[in-house]
């Protein structure tokens, strides 16, 4: 019996840090979202759920509902956001199924290199496309010999030639993509590199084509690697700021994060910031449990 | 055999785009790195081979107060941030694995949080409780602290407890068998076994304080505490020189290198079997 307590105890420290500055953290958005503010817009939050005020919040919201300006960027920042993870599977998934099923002796150097991007700082990255974007930028070069650039103009995907930062969609979410598809790719490999070679045998012995044993056995048994990938790198898309703003630097593709950072962090109004904190969470709170209840559950396998 | 060989054949697009989406992912980053030693300003014409933006006279990271600043700061917070985190994770992940039954499931839950929570949403509660509940320790390095261990601790549990997993409960039970106390089962059976997925577990707390940017961003008070994620995200777009491509190429270093050894002192010490576990540490 000793034991048992004692080792609870171990958990203490680590559990209250988390309460105090995760929880607890997470209830001062809310009081604050449900408080009020003075004369200077400063918030004054309110401490007990009873006195909530849900006037701030109201407004907010009706803002949202009535189809103004925080709805036309949640829905800007979710076309982008699906966009992104759409090319991001069609680019990581015939990597990944390649790396996972294909490479063979070169499986350990491949399996280097897709965890490379994964370290590489994420503003570093960016500022590698700043430099190749910029317009006497290499990569803005290269596009122009290979009149990309042209066909981008003609798809209306550019607005002016070289002008690739200057607040363009296309460029804001092929760097998304570029930004988080290492994070996607992992599990995935994890995910097909788990499948039993033999049942895709037995679906081959059983007269399967090639296609159909991939639509029908080794498709469905990776998604929940697809899955899980895909609300892994949805998550952060969602709350991203700094991508539009070094990639594209222009308020015409401004996302739901840029709203958030301009009303709390660069300081406006954080009344207004922590309602669209909590409106953002809400939305994402879906991905998240799902996201928790397939990790809880791999996990219980792997403790059996 | 030879027609499973055939009809099992490669498909030649995928080792194409294997190999495009390898050279996209990687060579812009080079081409930075590159551009660190060019000398001359430009980050887009190579002017010869050069040290200066690393330790030339003007404005060089060693020379430039800010860059230097920024890096410093950057390599403080992760040792604290290291020295803080891994004994949390350590002792949380031992109390979780033995914890069965009530509460041990919602502690788990409030483990894994801050895992999937997107980072704008953490940086803007912990920015919310420093303005209005601990205004007196305010913003700076202390808050900068506190909210990069607040996401680090759930991948020390995570991996900590996968190691746990591995060695099992055998070499305890026989220590205690034969009447060991509590302490000795903990200080010199259980944490010699851990150890490398401590340290593992360290070298990745390291570097993800390194790469941080957003909450170490929403904690920030003034130059002083800024970081060199920061202080990319503040120039890159604005008035870049090829010294922050040299910066960013110095933390880059750091960050491999440290992960480089984490890997191997796992792969050392936990034997064999474990390096396709550490190979896949990066997924947690």
């Amino acid at each position: 019996m000793e034991s048992r307590w004692t080792w609870r105890f171990l958990a203490v420290p680590g559990v209250a840090w988390l309460s105090l500055f995760f929880l607890v953290a997470f209830y001062t958005v809310l009081c604050v979202a449900f408080g009020n503010q003075n004369t200077l817009n400063e918030p004054v939050p309110y401490w007990n759920p009873l006195d909530w005020n849900v006037g701030y919040a109201l407004q907010v919201l009706e803002n949202i509902w009535n189809g103004e300006e925080y709805l036309t960027v949640f829905l800007r920042t979710f076309g982008y956001v699906l966009i992104a993870l759409a090319i991001s599977l069609v680019i990581g998934y015939p990597v990944a199924y390649f790396a996972a099923r294909h490479a063979g002796r070169w499986r350990g150097v491949l399996l280097l290199l897709l965890i490379l991007p994964f370290w590489i700082n994420y503003l570093m990255k960016m500022l590698a496309w700043i430099n190749l974007l910029s317009p006497d930028g290499l990569a803005t070069r290269f596009l122009d010999a290979l009149a990309i650039d042209e066909l981008f103009i003609a798809l209306g995907l550019l607005a002016d030639e070289g002008g690739w930062l200057e607040g363009q969609p296309s460029t804001l979410v092929i760097a998304l993509v570029y930004g988080y598809i290492p994070f996607l790719i992992l599990p995935l490999f994890a995910a097909l590199d788990r499948i039993d070679q033999r049942q895709i045998e037995a679906a081959r012995d059983l007269g399967a084509s090639p296609f159909a044993a991939f639509r029908r056995v080794t498709l469905p048994l990776s998604m929940p690697g697809i899955l899980a990938g895909t609300v892994l790198i949805a998550l952060p898309m969602f709350g991203d700021y700094y991508t539009n703003d070094l990639i594209s630097a222009s308020t015409r593709t401004s996302m739901t994060g840029n709203q958030i950072d301009l009303f709390t962090r660069q300081g406006s109004q954080k009344t207004v910031g922590a309602v669209l904190t909590v409106a953002l969470s809400v939305v994402l709170l879906l991905f998240m449990l799902y996201y928790l209840r397939q990790t809880r559950r791999a996990d219980a396998a792997t403790r059996t | 055999m030879r027609w499973l060989r055939n009809s099992w054949g490669r498909p030649r697009f995928l080792p194409a785009i294997t190999i495009v989406y390898i050279l996209w992912s990687i060579v812009p980053v080079a081409l930075a790195v590159l551009f660190a030693f060019n000398d001359g300003r430009s980050r887009t014409s190579w002017q010869g081979f050069s040290m200066r933006w690393f330790t030339g006279e003007t404005g060089s990271v060693l020379h430039d107060p800010s860059l230097q600043s920024a890096l410093e700061h950057t390599l403080i917070l992760a040792v604290i941030c290291v020295a803080v985190a891994v004994p949390l994770g350590v002792t949380l992940a031992l109390g979780l694995q033995r914890w069965r039954g009530p509460g041990s499931g919602a502690v788990n839950t409030l483990m894994l949080l801050p895992l999937v929570t997107p980072e704008l949403v953490m940086g803007v509660a912990l920015l919310l409780l420093f303005l209005q509940i601990f205004n007196g320790w305010g913003l700076g390095t202390t808050a900068q602290a506190i909210g990069q261990v607040t996401f680090a601790v759930s991948y020390v549990v995570v991996i900590v407890r996968g190691r746990l997993v591995t060695i099992g409960r055998e070499y305890e039970e026989a220590a205690a068998d034969l009447g060991a106390p509590f302490r000795d089962r903990l200080m010199r059976v259980i944490l010699p076994l851990l150890a490398p997925a401590i340290l593992a577990s360290a070298g990745i707390v390291f570097a993800l304080s390194i790469d941080d940017f957003v909450i170490t961003q929403y904690l920030s008070a003034g130059a002083d505490t800024n970081t060199v994620s920061m202080l990319l995200y503040a120039t890159a777009r604005g008035a870049p020189s090829p010294a922050l491509n040299a910066l960013a190429t110095i933390t880059l270093v750091i960050t491999l290198v440290t992960l480089a050894l984490a890997y191997l002192v796992y792969r050392r010490f936990a034997g064999a079997g474990s390096a396709a576990e550490a190979a896949t540490l990066g997924e947690v």
